[in-house]
């Protein structure tokens, strides 16, 4: 079974209690053992595919002996027979059908070392593919367990000191209080340089000096005729 | 390996979008790190690292806060929303909801803030919207 199936059987099945393991000590030892092991079977996978793959080069090589022998011969009997050395002829046939055996079964050697090498290639991807799924299993639970120790070691504190963190209305009333201080500030200190501009204006106004500065019809007619 | 403790040496020099942090290791052996942000002193985020990333949880409300008659459509919204939070997912570890961010072991300092401080708003937005559910 997966971990994470393991775990949502746990959690379905009333292990709630934080702090309670959710998947067993020996689970994880499993799982660490199915990593060496698969591991361990990922080297000795290795070394074979070398070893056997070697013995392929070098059967395909003794092949291509053998089939270069047999041509040879072909000619040589040929040529026998051409001179009508019959003797001679059937001695070289009698030396290609030693030859042809010997090519046959090296043939089925080579045959069985490229299924023992897709073989070989197949159990290093299982293997592979075990110890990643296993490794990410490990640390779905190392990850599940840290956050339950850490859970627990703050749910802890917050039952030891009373705190009113552990409940949400309060705290949720305390932030909307903030809020409201943060936005009660921020419109008075709007207000207060409302005013302060009012207040500004009003005194340059009252001091006659907003009149002067701003340009009537009857300012601009003034000017005309004083050219 | 990414330890919190010094995590939580340089948080506490540190500033983000204005914020800073303020640290705490929890105490025991599970490594956890309480983070307080500046201006959002009722969430706490905490950190722990595990082998192969840093994650980041605030922790909501117990099951028990919420209405009973309502946890199912609660639950179905929190599916709905998790893909539309930034960089935050909900989650239950026993009977708590949270709110959680998971970083690679690898994520730089500033990866690590903002996912702090996102963490940090989202866990206050996610108790505004929860609030219709809160029992």
């Amino acid at each position: 079974m997966s971990i994470l199936k393991k775990i949502f059987t746990a959690v379905r099945g009333g292990a709630r209690e934080v702090g309670e393991a959710i998947v067993d000590a020996n689970a994880i030892r499993i799982l660490e053992q199915e990593i060496t092991d698969a591991r361990n079977s990922l080297g000795k996978a290795r070394e074979n595919l070398t070893e056997v793959m070697a013995k392929e080069m070098q059967t395909k090589r003794e092949i291509s002996t053998l089939s270069q022998k047999i041509t040879e011969h072909e000619d040589y009997a040929s040529q026998a027979m051409e001179k009508g050395d019959e003797a001679l002829a059937i001695e070289i046939a009698q030396k290609i059908v030693e030859l042809e055996g010997e090519k046959s079964s090296k043939e089925a050697i080579l045959e069985s070392f490229t299924q023992h090498i897709t073989t070989l290639k197949a159990q290093i991807n299982q293997a592979e593919g075990t110890i990643a799924e296993n490794d990410r299993q490990l640390l779905m639970v190392k990850t599940t367990e840290s956050v339950q120790k850490a859970t627990m070691s703050v749910t802890d504190s917050m039952s030891s000191n009373n705190s009113s963190m552990s409940n949400a209305r309060e705290s949720l009333e305390r932030i909307k209080k903030r809020q409201q201080e943060r936005s009660d500030k921020a419109a008075a200190s709007a207000v207060l340089q409302a005013e302060a501009g009012n207040d500004l204006a009003a005194k340059i106004k009252a001091a006659g000096l907003s009149d002067s500065s701003s340009s009537s019809a009857e300012s601009v007619l003034e000017r005309i005729r004083a050219k | 390996m990414l330890q919190v403790r010094d995590l939580a040496i340089k948080l506490s020099d540190a500033k983000w979008e204005g914020r800073s942090f303020d640290c705490l290791p929890m105490p025991g052996e599970s490594g956890v790190l309480q983070v307080t942000l500046s201006d959002q002193e009722e969430i706490p985020i905490y950190i722990t690292a595990t082998d192969t990333q840093l994650l980041c949880i605030s922790y909501l409300f117990r099951t028990d806060e919420l209405k009973s008659e309502t946890v199912n459509e609660f639950n179905e919204l929190c599916l709905q929303l998790n893909v539309s939070i930034p960089l935050s997912a909900f989650a239950k570890v026993g009977e708590q909801y949270v709110l959680f961010g998971a970083l690679s072991l690898q994520s730089s300092f500033d990866d690590i803030m903002q996912e702090i401080v996102t963490l940090g708003e989202n866990s206050a937005e996610a108790l505004e919207a929860a609030e219709p559910y809160l029992a």
